[in-house]
């Protein structure tokens, strides 16, 4: 989609002057009187527990707040949609009579400079933090911070290659991220394989798993086959419940081996980190070292997926997602293709799970449920499904975001002292899926371009189709 | 015996409950040919103003008759939930028609996710037991162990309730026009708007009559089992799509006949194998049932058109 197009002023005055403000305030009525019904019960009263006893307090005054804000921004939309429909109404002469040349659009601009700029800014965090927080051990919460997003920057780019290469919707990833984890804690507690073992054990084993839960299902359609991928995620996770001799069920694995530098553990003694390095002992040292391993496993997905893409590999997936049909007709082995996006895909999650595993010390089933997984397609749809810089800009935003506006003092006063966002990040996650759907169903940030282009690039027919106008 | 005996009516009753929820997902499947993932939580919300409204009912006005509270009860959730339906068929599906294939069930992802922590913020996250609101059972016969066959009030009551329920329901999609304007779209929606059907408003009466069946099973559940938490919309919408795809996704008597069945299965499976793994015996079959007969027992098979 290109910019839209500058509007002289004579458009623009034309607009507002259809804008019909009596009807939009009818219209702005109605929206906040059905918003008012929805909000009946669950907004104005709440179910409070007094012993055994349950009883109602009625909080009118917060449906009220919400029906008017709803009031508020349908006018405001109105607004908006009465000069842009006009726009739209007047469409260019180009517009489908001959081929659309997609120029780079500007945020493939802004993409050439974000990509170095983000490395840089990832590989320089701990230095930046350790001078702005004066201090290794002041650093902690935001190394701590880092190491959380980039653990689902590299989940989303695992994700990535399943639902936004392949086009197949994955509702269980989050089965592989527990494989790779407890086949770590596994392999580490029992047969005290060191971490640099397990980490390669563990992806090929969550392949391994992926092939396996994969095979079934791949002649599913699109929708079925999610729905399967999700069941498959579920019976992981409560086998992982209720297998009780190997898991240790609910309670989950303990004490799980950390990891070491190479070899060098992170220790204070003799033969330690710090004493091998000459410096002094530190346990920031092992969480410094924690970060740069997640954001190597990051950044190597990244390199895989880019490459891959590049390979028939690659470019079938691609064609599957378009058109599946014309892609058997090409004679293009779909079961392969979509077996092998599967493996790798999970082969990720399984380096991801590992990592989570080495970095808590400890797992339990409850970290692996549902919401994981749709947090992590939420990271995905968000951040423009296919697109890598859009998958880790959205994981930085969805995951930081909220930990950053916790420590905004000044929201607190507005909300009162309880206001924890972090309560309210499913909210907008739930939200922004939706609104992802409704109005850029191919992400913000990128497009879906095709990684292969005869000579210049053209709009493919897709792309419209897409976007809801074929 | 016994415990045959009495698992069966167990089995069924949660299997109405069942068969309540999978008719929203088959009949929304049938128009429109998208999973509505988000009906799970809608039937969670269901509960939810049923509880709400049973509190202001006892507590408030003071009914004391019980059967009167609920019935008035389950009119107001039909209501409120419908709304609720048409609401998110609104805002979240009619855009996105003609959109890509996956957009319509990610949207629905969003919209699930979105009703259960709204629910959870809204209301809190603890679960919400109310007082047993009908006791009494009758013991229909002793077994010579002393085991008691026991059938509760409540029990008959969501029975009857679904039986009168679907009895009307399955009046309005055979006989009232609105019925043969459905079927109409499900079967060509172009060729149906064509003839003069609004097709916009065919579908948005659909979400509707799915929401509020929704709401008979959410008041039901919650008449049943007494307590619901934001989280109880994930498993049962999960099993209640188990039920759909096992009747044939598409048929309405087989979401009935596929509830029953899953309800059931559950039912039998707690009681002879292991309670721990019944979750896992719904999943099970929904993937076995899926993979291999996908269009279920009353459904048509579907065929692929280019």
């Amino acid at each position: 989609m290109n910019a839209p197009s500058i509007t002289s002023s004579a458009q623009t005055q034309a607009a507002t002057k259809t804008f019909d403000l009596k009807a939009a305030l009818g219209d702005a009525f109605r929206t906040a009187l059905i918003t008012f019904g929805l909000s009946i019960p669950i907004l104005s009263f709440k179910t409070e527990q007094n012993g055994a006893d349950l009883f109602l307090r009625s909080r009118w005054d917060l449906a009220l707040i919400i029906t008017a804000l709803v009031f508020g921004l349908r006018l405001v939309l109105h607004a908006f949609t009465a000069s842009r429909s006009y726009r739209q109404a007047t469409p260019s002469p180009k517009q489908a009579t001959e081929p659309v040349h997609a120029e780079p659009s500007a945020f493939q601009h802004v993409s050439k400079f974000a990509i170095p700029f983000f490395l840089g800014v990832a590989l320089a965090f701990p230095v930046l933090i350790y001078f702005v927080q004066g201090g290794l051990n002041e650093s902690r919460y935001w190394i701590d911070l880092g190491i959380l997003i980039l653990t689902y920057v590299m989940l989303g780019w695992g994700l990535n290659i399943v639902v936004g290469l392949a086009g197949l919707l994955d509702l269980g990833y989050v089965a592989f991220y527990a494989v790779g984890a407890y086949s770590y804690a596994l392999l580490s507690t029992t047969f005290g394989l060191s971490f640099w073992i397990c980490l390669p054990l563990a992806g090929i084993l969550a392949a391994f798993w992926g092939m396996i839960l994969g095979f079934p299902v791949l002649r599913l359609r699109g929708d079925y086959l999610a729905i399967v991928t999700l069941a498959f995620g579920e019976i992981i996770r409560l086998v992982l419940i209720n297998w009780t001799d190997l898991t240790n069920g609910a309670a989950g694995i303990s004490s799980i081996p950390r990891a070491s530098f190479f070899g060098i553990p992170f220790t204070a003694g003799e033969g330690g980190f710090a004493q091998t390095f000459g410096l002094e002992f530190n346990g920031m040292h092992r969480i410094i070292f924690l970060y740069y391993l997640i954001l190597v496993l990051a950044l190597i997905t990244n390199f895989v997926t880019m490459r891959l893409r590049k390979l028939p590999v690659g470019r079938a997936w691609e064609a599957l997602r378009e058109d599946e049909i014309a892609c058997r007709s090409l004679g293009i082995n779909t079961t392969n293709t979509k077996l092998t996006a599967f493996a790798i895909g999970a082969m990720f999650g399984g380096f991801a799970g590992s990592f989570f595993a080495v970095r808590q010390g400890f797992v339990s089933p409850e970290s692996f449920n549902f919401l994981e997984s749709a947090i992590i397609l939420a990271i995905v749809v968000m951040g423009g499904m296919g697109s890598q810089i859009g998958v880790a800009i959205a994981a930085i935003v969805l995951v930081g975001g909220p930990e950053v506006l916790r420590n905004l003092t000044f929201l607190k006063a507005i909300f009162g002292e309880g206001f924890d966002p972090n309560e309210y990040r499913l909210l907008i996650f739930g939200m922004g899926m939706v609104a992802m759907m409704v109005w850029r169903p191919r992400g913000l940030i990128s497009e879906r371009d095709p990684s292969v282009v005869l000579k210049e690039r053209k709009a493919i027919s897709g792309s419209l189709v897409k976007e809801g106008h074929g | 015996m016994e415990i045959f005996v009495q698992q069966l009516i167990n089995g069924l009753t949660l299997g109405s409950i069942y068969g309540l929820i999978a008719i929203g997902y088959t009949m929304v499947f049938g128009i429109i040919g998208m999973v509505n993932f988000a009906h799970g939580d809608v039937f969670m919300l269901s509960a939810f103003i049923a509880l709400i409204f049973f509190l202001i009912l006892t507590t408030w006005l003071g009914i004391s008759s019980v059967v009167l509270a609920l019935f008035i009860v389950l009119i107001i959730a039909m209501v409120l939930t419908s709304l609720w339906g048409w609401a998110i068929e609104r805002v979240a599906y009619r855009p996105l028609r003609g959109s890509f294939r996956l957009a319509p069930l990610i949207s629905a992802i969003g919209v699930s996710i979105f009703l259960s922590n709204f629910v959870q913020v809204a209301q809190g996250a603890r679960n919400k037991p109310t007082p047993p609101m009908i006791r009494d059972v009758i013991v229909l016969f002793q077994g010579e162990s002393g085991y008691n066959v026991a059938i509760s009030y409540k029990q008959i009551i969501i029975m009857v309730v679904t039986a009168v329920l679907l009895t009307i329901f399955w009046y309005v999609v055979q006989k009232t026009s609105l019925g043969r304007a459905q079927r109409a779209c499900e079967q060509d929606r172009k060729m149906a708007a064509l003839l003069g059907i609004n097709v916009d408003r065919t579908i948005s009466l659909t979400f509707v009559i799915g929401a509020s069946l929704a709401a008979v099973a959410g008041t039901m559940y919650l008449l049943y089992y007494g307590v619901v938490s934001f989280n109880d919309g994930f498993v049962p919408g999960v099993k209640a799509f188990t039920a759909a795809v096992l009747g044939g996704i598409g048929s309405l008597p087989g979401a009935v006949l596929g509830g029953l069945i899953i309800g059931l299965i559950e039912t039998f499976w707690s009681a002879y194998f292991s309670i721990e793994y019944k979750d896992v015996a719904a999943f099970s079959i929904l993937a076995i049932v899926l993979i291999f007969m996908p269009s279920g027992i009353l459904g048509r098979p579907e065929v692929e058109k280019v």
